[in-house]
């Protein structure tokens, strides 16, 4: 199982990894960690005629404060992620869904632009993104734009990303001292991708759960929020009449389809326990 | 953990090691990455098949346009089944003494329509593996849909198109059973249970694929395999055959096999491809299967349905089993050991443990349009035992009993053997009541039923599951020999002492990770009396060792074992023999210890150096009428009963999940009684990896297919195998129950593993779900299935 | 420019190489084909065995999801690496010693995966253990004694007795 044959070149700027995905066409990848293009690549599910690492472009590495957010470097790995003070302190719920990533050798490799970009209908990160309202930052030859995480998953492995975009750096706005989050998935196996779960943000205030945004994943072709069981659930006490109604809201607001690994009953089934187990984190954290 | 029930014998002696857990020789490489797998080997000008495989499950093969392939970078040759049939003959997967079984020719490249999908349509040979895969995705094949039986109840079914038309009908094998009077016994029954049991096909996922490098050289008109083999002699000879070779012509090595569990001990048609390949352009050529085509063409295994039934009294007495069992084993019987085997195993085995003289069996195997299913780890036993112990578990319900009392209520008794099961199975000597006992008190019964009952209050709900079993071990001609399959039952070990003092023995049984090398080191340094550091042991290797069978079927130690303790002993006597002529005493008074001779004091008298010294470079100062003869060869090969069934007892705890179906492994435990224990290491580790594979199957590991016969999880990613992750820790321990067939008394231990697991795992799990009044009798046991079962998800 | 050829410059084992690679070489094939070394081994080439782990400038990645023309500027230690400086020494004694290995084909991706865990962890439970190691598959063992053996590592390089 080898790889077909493609050309190659890393770049040591960005402006030059533009040039390059421009000349090599609409076919030509970018490889980051290479944790989902080079198993492609190996099965020959993928064919680029030009690869271009964007291994070597540091101002897309780094974690960094901006104002009382977040900016995540494209290039920082998982691993990095995992390790980072500044994620747990600022942004727990991203320090929670990393270690559900895959394995430790691939979260040594693995990007998060690189997992944004993939938008593997099944990856943590993405629905991680949208709880949070992320922004992605984009480049391109013709200079930078800003796409909300709302706006960048488009279906399976499809982003907003057009032919010859790079995505930068991820920022994750100030989430203010009271957001309160909550995660849970379920694979069969540590490190799968999750049959489904969620990624839940809501804002403590008094004894209510405010602005709640859920993310699911697993449960779509790309990270779903579920509007109406947030909906059911701002503002509202901790209590098993919110908690049914916001679970029965899934319905409406989830459409997953049948699949190998699971019927469509069974993911609206988990992503319902997923979901208790998220408010159950949230009611925690508030506390 | 272990109980001595044999006297003390040559075994036993104060320096003996047998019984001890000694390093094994070969694991210094392995563990510095220092080991030789196939997968390693490169020869000069050697080149790399790859195979064009058919992506459907069922077409004719309209034309093969290969002239864009060959234009490719480094290709050396593209060659099609109709080529290559030239230089290799196809085969026939059946054996005489499974009456009816039938199988037609199988190519090694599939000549004129292909059957499953990875079925091999053409060869491209090129200078690299890349280069290779290259040229295949430009090889166009023209293929003609043909009619897809998948499922095998569809192949079964009245008036179902056969896949093979001149066989009429799609049963391959067909197998009846009646014994006592089961009709009889169910009308009396206070009760009866039943359900049918389902038993996903799942395959051998060796970390290392399928390995073969060939190397034909015409100079010297022999051809070299090596190859990732459980049975290199039996390879020998069908390469041989169907090449028209000589045996004497083909030399088959084996070094290190990243693993086999007997998905190495058949012969795959892309091996034969390969070795014909190599003679048909004379030169090396390697063929590794990547992942993919291992999924789509390793053999896969179980896929059964069997309905069972049993009829029970209120005091807990088994009257009867009755079991129907299906199986779908692809377009062919696999060569040469059948596909047939693992549903004969299942009516040979269903009831074994227990007294119960009646019993009904019927199994039907089918043709389809998916891969072909052969042995792997535990053939047949696991169905066995999962129906066995599913059934039992059920009618203990069905009469309100512990699952422990009817199972001491039917057990076979220990005081009983020889014995013989409804089905006709020989036991020596079995020990299900010790086995039982000795397992309720290592995982405190009691104590977890306690905890049980406490915890469902509080809504978690645990399960403890057990599972008797009974394995066949060290098979005789009476597996494969007496249906006319060249498969060696014996096997043999010449040991000899070198010009340094040292013990050479070679064996004709192979090392793929069991500890085979170790064992044979033991044994023959027991033998002989010589320390382990001195004796090395070769194998995998036709030019250079004695001929035999290899190892499967959980036969290593038990018979190279017991060959390799007779040569041992025979080179001890003949040493004793030399040592008598140096020091003009008499053998009979001396012995040999620690590596010296000894007299009956215990006094050294010579070691073992200077007999070799004095044998191989002064032979004149040795009596004018005497030769030494420092070589033994010994064969071996059980006699008296067709095989030597083991027996243990398995047990799971587990919880579930009920809001989520998962179902996680708390605890596992084993006892189990494979005669004498000759590293008791190395039998606990076999065991565990057997536990494991079981637990696999228990819960994850299921080729699925679709209708139209594509398998859609052929890969590592959607294939679950077990991991460290899920798995519980295994408590492991014994009985010790020696055969007296043979001097050293070890039986095998190499499946009792597999055997039980998944049987202790589903009546664990249904034992957790009885509140539910729910009730799973499919394998594996997917969150899935248990929220259907238990309502939450319809 | 991009290229079909690729020169990387790296260190091997504490060894500089120099070569030329086809981009789609991955860096196990390179180790193993171009360089002979065989220690890292290959069981699925897309990332789930865990089979082809070697460390890349000290962290352990999975060789078949690295091009080789990645590793460039970089430094790659394997098992016959860390085997000849005995690094892991102990390790390897320890899972000698409980046979912690069968056919030993996942084994030298396993014991990197082990150190990596124990430079981090001195004092891993058996369900960290368990954890790590969740991407190594061994269809052998079955892992407990595995666990076993990284326990025991641990335990003796906390000065517990050997
Ligand atoms: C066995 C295994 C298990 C895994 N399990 C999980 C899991 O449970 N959850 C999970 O989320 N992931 C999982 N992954 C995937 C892993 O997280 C990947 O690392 C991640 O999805 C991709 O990151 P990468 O940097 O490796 O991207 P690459 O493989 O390099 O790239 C992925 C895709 O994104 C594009 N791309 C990458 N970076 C950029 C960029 N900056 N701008 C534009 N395009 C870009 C590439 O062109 C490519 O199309 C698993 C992978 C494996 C092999
Ligand atoms: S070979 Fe790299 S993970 Fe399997
Ligand atoms: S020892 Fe064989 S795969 Fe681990």
């Amino acid at each position: 199982m080898k790889a077909p044959e493609f050309d190659y070149a890393r770049p040591a700027s960005l402006d030059e990894a533009l040039r390059l995905l421009a000349d090599g066409g609409e076919d030509a990848r970018v490889i980051a960690g290479g944790q989902s293009l080079v198993p492609a690549l190996n099965l020959r599910l993928a064919a680029p005629p030009v690869v271009v690492d964007i291994g070597g472009l540091d101002p897309l590495r780094g974690i960094e404060a901006v104002g009382d957010g977040l900016r995540i470097g494209a290039l920082v790995r998982h691993a990095e992620l995992a390790r980072s003070a500044l994620v747990a302190a600022r942004c727990p719920l991203l320090t929670q869904a990393i270690a559900h990533v895959a394995h430790p050798a691939i979260r040594n490799r693995g990007t998060f632009g690189g997992s944004l970009a993939q938008a593997d209908p099944a990856a943590e990160l993405p629905a991680c993104a949208l709880a949070l309202d992320a922004i992605m930052i984009v480049a391109s030859r013709s200079g930078e734009r800003r796409v909300a995480a709302q706006d960048f998953f488009r279906g399976v492995y499809e982003t907003a990303l057009a032919a010859g975009e790079i995505l930068v750096a991820v920022e994750i706005p100030a989430l203010g001292a009271d957001r309160r989050f909550g995660f849970a998935e379920f694979s069969r196996r540590r490190g799968d991708f999750a049959i489904v779960g969620v990624a839940a943000a809501a804002t403590k205030s008094g004894g209510r759960l405010a602005s709640p945004r859920i993310a699911f994943f697993g449960t779509g072709d790309r990270p779903q929020l579920a509007r109406a069981a947030a909906a059911a659930l701002d503002g509202a006490a901790n209590d098993t009449n919110t908690r049914k109604a916001a679970r029965e809201k899934l319905a409406a607001d989830l459409d997953p389809v049948e699949d190998s690994t699971a019927s469509r009953a069974m993911r609206l089934h988990l992503a319902g326990e997923a979901l208790e187990q998220a408010i159950d984190a949230l009611w925690r954290e508030a506390a | 953990m272990t109980e001595r029930t044999s006297p003390l014998s040559a075994l036993d002696r104060p320096n003996s090691y047998i019984g001890r857990a000694v390093p094994r020789p070969n694991l210094g490489r392995l563990l510095e990455g220092r080991g030789q797998y196939v997968s390693d080997i490169s020869l000069p000008r050697m080149a790399h098949v790859v195979f064009v495989r058919s992506p459907y499950a069922h077409a004719r093969i309209v034309s093969i346009d290969a002239a864009d392939a060959r234009k490719g970078k480094g290709v050396v040759a593209v060659v099609t089944g109709a080529e290559l049939a030239n230089v290799c003959t196809p085969w026939v997967g059946v054996l005489t003494h499974l009456k009816g079984l039938k199988s037609p020719p199988q190519h090694a490249i599939a000549v004129d329509r292909a059957c499953w999908v990875g079925e091999a349509v053409a060869a491209v040979v090129a200078a690299s593996r890349a280069e290779a895969e290259d040229a295949a995705a430009r090889v166009l094949v023209e293929y003609e849909e043909l009619p897809v039986t998948a499922d095998m109840d569809d192949a079964l079914a009245a008036g179902a198109a056969p896949i093979h038309p001149d066989f009429g009908d799609n049963i391959a094998f067909e197998r009846r059973l009646d014994v006592g009077e089961v009709d009889a016994a169910f009308a009396q029954a206070d009760a009866v249970a039943e359900a049918e049991f389902v038993f996903a096909r799942h395959t051998g996922v060796t970390l290392e694929a399928r390995s073969i490098v060939a190397d034909w050289n015409p100079g010297e008109q022999r051809l070299t395999v090596y190859q990732g083999t459980q049975a290199p002699h039996m390879m020998q000879n069908i390469i041989a055959r169907h090449l028209g070779l000589a045996e004497a012509q083909v030399r088959v090595l084996c070094k290190d096999v990243g693993g086999s569990f007997g998905i190495k001990v058949h012969v795959y048609a892309d091996d034969m491809a390969t070795v014909a390949l190599s003679k048909l352009l004379k030169r090396p050529v390697k063929h590794v299967a990547d992942r993919v085509e291992s999924f789509l063409t390793d053999i896969h295994a179980r896929d059964h349905r069997c309905k069972g039934r049993v009829a029970v009294r209120k005091d807990g007495t088994i009257l009867a089993f009755e079991i129907d069992d299906r199986t779908g084993i692809g377009p062919y019987s696999v060569y040469p050991r059948t596909s047939a085997i693992e549903a004969n195993q299942v009516v040979n085995l269903v009831g074994g443990p227990y007294a119960v003289k009646n019993y009904r069996a019927r199994a039907r195997v089918a043709f389809q349009n998916k891969n072909v299913t052969c042995q792997y780890r535990a053939v047949g036993h696991p169905i066995a035992c999962s129906v066995t112990e599913g059934l039992v578990d059920r009618a203990a319900a069905a009469i309100g009993m512990d699952p422990v009392e009817i199972r001491r209520r039917n057990l076979l008794p220990d005081d009983c053997y020889p014995a013989e099961s409804a089905a006709g199975m020989k036991f020596e000597a079995l020990s299900h009541h010790a086995a039982l006992e000795k397992i309720l008190a290592m995982m405190d019964y009691e104590a977890l039923r306690a905890e049980q009952a406490r915890l469902r209050e509080q809504g978690v709900y645990r399960g403890v599951g057990i599972a008797s079993f009974i394995e066949v071990t060290n098979p005789s001609a009476a597996f494969y020999g007496v249906g006319g399959a060249r498969i060696s039952s014996q096997d043999g070990a010449a040991v000899r002492l070198d010009a340094s003092g040292a013990i050479v023995c070679q064996t004709s049984i192979t090392e793929q990770g069991q500890g085979s090398e170790a064992i044979i080191a033991q044994v023959v340094a027991t033998a002989v009396g010589a320390p382990l550091e001195r004796v090395r042991v070769i194998l995998g290797d036709t030019d250079n060792v004695p001929y035999g069978g290899g190892t499967w079927a959980s036969r290593g130690a038990g018979i190279g074992g017991e060959a390799a303790w007779r040569a041992g002993r025979a080179l001890r006597d003949n040493i004793l023999s030399v040592a008598a002529a140096i020091l003009q005493t008499e053998a009979a008074a001396l012995d040999i210890a620690g590596g010296e001779i000894v007299d009956a004091e215990g006094h050294a008298r010579i070691g073992l150096d200077e007999i070799a010294r004095i044998a191989y470079f002064r032979p004149d100062t040795l009596p004018p009428d005497f030769q030494a003869e420092l070589i033994a060869t010994r064969h071996y090969a059980p006699r008296k009963f067709p095989f030597a069934f083991t027996n243990g007892v398995q047990a799971a705890s587990i919880e579930v999940d009920v809001r989520t179906g998962f179902v996680k492994l708390l605890r596992h435990w084993v006892v189990e009684d494979c005669g004498r224990v000759i590293n008791p290491q190395l039998v606990d580790e076999q065991i565990r990896g057997g536990v494991v594979q079981g637990l696999g199957a228990a819960l994850f590991e299921h080729c699925r297919y679709d209708e139209r016969g594509q398998m859609l999880n052929a890969n590592m990613a959607d294939y679950l195998v077990p991991m460290a992750g899920e798995m519980p820790d295994i408590e492991v321990a014994h009985v010790e129950t020696p055969t007296q067939e043979s001097e050293l008394g070890a039986k095998g231990a190499g499946e009792a593993g597999t055997a039980g697991a998944a049987a202790a795992v589903a009546n664990a799990v249904n034992d957790a779900l009885a509140p539910f009044g729910a009730v799973i009798s499919e394998i594996p046991l997917t969150p899935e299935l248990v929220l259907r079962a238990i309502g939450a998800i319809s | 420019m991009s290229a079909r050829r690729i020169r990387i410059s790296l260190e091997v084992n504490g060894e500089p190489v120099e070569a030329e690679v086809a981009p789609r070489q991955h860096l196990a094939d390179f180790l193993r084909e171009t360089l002979g070394l065989t220690g890292t081994h290959i069981g699925c080439e897309h990332g789930v065995c865990g089979a082809c782990g070697v460390r890349l400038d000290g962290a352990v990645v999975r060789a078949c999801l690295t091009l080789a023309a990645q590793a460039d500027g970089g430094a790659v230690e394997t098992i016959e690496g860390v085997s000849d400086s005995g690094e892991i020494a102990d390790l390897q004694a320890a899972f000698e010693k409980r046979n912690a290995l069968q056919c030993g084909y996942c084994t030298p991706a396993m014991l990197l995966s082990a150190q990596e865990l124990l430079l981090e962890n001195a004092a891993p439970s058996r369900e960290e253990i368990r954890d790590h190691l969740s991407g190594n598959y061994c269809r052998c063992t079955g892992y407990h004694a595995i666990v076993d053996a990284v326990e025991e590592t641990a335990r003796q390089r906390r000065g517990g007795p050997a």
